[in-house]
């Protein structure tokens, strides 16, 4: 059985020059640092926390169902940044847009409709930072 | 021979911070759940036996602590009220939450409980400006809300947040004054109300005309000594001003035990560090076992010098659920073992660890009536509930069990109404919806 210890970094190690679909360069024989993929997607990890998207709303921002959302409370939410909201009680993933000095949460799919937010007492849960789809 | 109050002398300045987490358990359990927002919770505790927490609409609504749910269950449904098993793992989880993002608030934190933990600071500040920012900080990354207090020692701290919490004007923070304001607020405040004096202490002091705060404070050493025994009289200065208490020195009210020490020098072995969190294990089981207590969760939490900057910092903790709740210390050492093992990363100098237990419950609620086991049973249980409890966490509470020994699953915790482990269980992940 192999343990899966979500929490330990991800060591990838790192070539020093690109190499698209071929070999790398013979005169780079050495190997520089390690890549952790922990850091590059949890900027704060007291506040990052993951979620999974259910539904097709987001797919023409490349939010697929079933993908892995890292949201990170501690970002600010800005115009045309994808955020968590919540709507009506529930989690919901959208673009925010500021049009006017109004939010909306706008969908990423022409089958759903943009939401114009009136509520004093909306509340942005947490900005999208990264989103993992797997393609198989 | 005086309290050991040299330890702080008026010439050097100390404020303290103490953060708690407003009604914490059910504050939990709004933070994926924001449909809950201003509808009243109760969590229950193991086996659904008894309230042993309420959000503030409960609390209106006149359910107590300690209430036992099958006499308020018509009460919960015709009340409209949400009601939640006690989910451990997730209060761990958001507790090392709030306590990260408070730390770098101060040069020094100190972890009390499950939700408490005060901060010290050695220059002056604008504290009621540096109380709102921690308080929308901590409400902001982690969605818990807390309520922070001010003051030079801790009991006062203390005092202030609990006037933070209580007195609404205060917008969940409060600084506490000097001179006349603060002995008005310390005349208002009943002893049985401060840090360390429990209703017990209290009654002794009424019996010598000490009903207040204040004059909980005036009381001469002597006295204070005599009545209430040396902490107490720790107690007394520290109304004064003086901080002169160890967190040790007093436990919490709430049912959680932590021992968490700085080490003399910095740890980089694993080795080293396994022994130490061994050792915080052994004295908080002993703890454990001195209030007739079992604990079902354990947390370990490891950290870097806040105080060397240009080495590199790291906060770590992982938290464990054991399959049965134990004051057996081998029992707790291993899935402490564990816990490290998960959180533990080479290349750091850390100054600091500490273990936590909580989900403890009266030791007579299990079948703690077995004889104790040879020395071999001892570590051969003691190896299979290390195991056991390594899959358990892996693949879900109660998938492995031990194989038919008749103690089957009679005492089974009932968890029928628990949320789920949202920031720790890549299958109980919480959903968000695209449509």
């Amino acid at each position: 059985m192999q343990a899966l210890e979500a929490r330990k970094p991800l060591p990838l190690p790192m070539m020093l020059v690109q190499c698209p679909a071929g070999f790398p360069s013979p005169a780079d024989d050495y190997l520089d640092g390690v890549i952790d993929l922990n850091e590059k997607l949890i900027a704060h990890p007291a506040a990052t926390f993951l979620m999974r998207v259910s539904g097709h709303s987001m797919t023409e921002a490349g939010i697929f169902d079933g993908a892995l959302l890292v949201v990170d409370r501690a970002l600010q939410a800005r115009d045309g940044s994808i955020v968590v909201a919540v709507v009506e009680g529930s989690l919901t993933v959208k673009r925010l847009k500021i049009v006017k000095g109004q939010p909306w949460l706008v969908p990423a799919s022409k089958d759903f409709q943009p939401i114009e937010i009136t509520d004093e007492a909306f509340q942005i849960w947490g900005v999208v930072a990264h989103v993992i789809h797997s393609p198989r | 021979m005086g309290c050991s109050c040299a330890r702080d002398t008026l010439a050097t300045l100390a404020m303290f911070a103490l953060i708690d987490c407003n009604n914490f358990y059910a504050s939990a359990e709004r933070v994926f759940r924001p449909d809950l927002a201003g509808v009243p919770i109760v969590v229950l505790s193991n086996n659904d036996g008894c309230i042993i927490a309420r959000s503030n609409e409960a609390k209106a609504l006149g359910f107590e602590m300690g209430d036992p749910y099958h006499l308020v269950k018509e009460k919960i449904a015709k009340n409209g009220v949400a009601v939640f098993s006690s989910n451990y793992t997730l209060y761990g989880d958001l507790s090392r939450r709030v306590v990260e993002t408070i730390a770098p608030f101060a040069a020094e934190s100190e972890v009390y409980s499950i939700d408490e933990s005060f901060l010290r600071f050695s220059s002056e500040l604008d504290w009621l400006k540096l109380g709102r920012e921690i308080r929308a900080t901590v409400r902001k990354h982690t969605g818990i809300p807390v309520s922070v207090g001010f003051g030079p020692s801790k009991v006062l701290a203390k005092a202030a947040n609990r006037l933070a919490k209580k007195s609404p004007a205060s917008d969940g923070v409060f600084v506490m004054p000097d001179g006349e304001a603060k002995h008005a607020i310390l005349r208002s405040l009943a002893t049985k109300d401060l840090w360390g004096i429990g209703s017990r202490l209290a009654t002794r002091l009424e019996a010598i005309g000490v009903k207040s705060a204040f004059e909980l404070m005036n009381l001469p050493e002597e006295t204070a000594r005599k009545v209430l025994t040396v902490v107490g009289a720790r107690i007394c200065k520290e109304l004064q001003g003086y901080s002169c208490l160890d967190l040790e020195e007093i436990a919490p009210a709430k049912k959680e035990i932590v021992c968490s020490r700085s080490f003399g020098h910095a740890i980089t072995d694993k080795n080293e560090m396994s022994e130490a969190v061994a050792e915080y294990v052994a004295r908080a089981a002993e703890k454990l076992r001195r209030q007739n207590s079992v604990a079902e969760n354990l947390r370990v939490f490891i950290e870097t010098n806040p105080f060397k900057p240009e080495q590199r910092q790291y906060f770590g903790s992982a938290g464990v659920q054991l399959e049965t709740a134990s004051s057996f210390t081998p029992d707790l050492i291993q899935a402490a073992g564990s816990a490290l093992k998960e959180c533990w990363r080479d290349g750091f100098r850390f100054k600091k660890a500490g273990v936590m237990l909580f989900g403890i419950q009266p030791a007579s609620a299990f079948q703690s009536s077995f004889a104790t086991p040879e020395p071999e049973v001892i570590a051969r249980r003691g190896r299979a509930m290390a195991a056991l409890d390594k899959l358990n966490r892996f693949y879900g509470r109660g998938s492995v069990n031990l194989a038919a020994a008749g103690i089957a699953r009679q005492w089974q915790m009932r968890r029928s109404l628990c949320s789920r482990r949202y920031t720790t269980r890549w299958e109980e992940l919480p959903l968000v919806l695209a449509g």
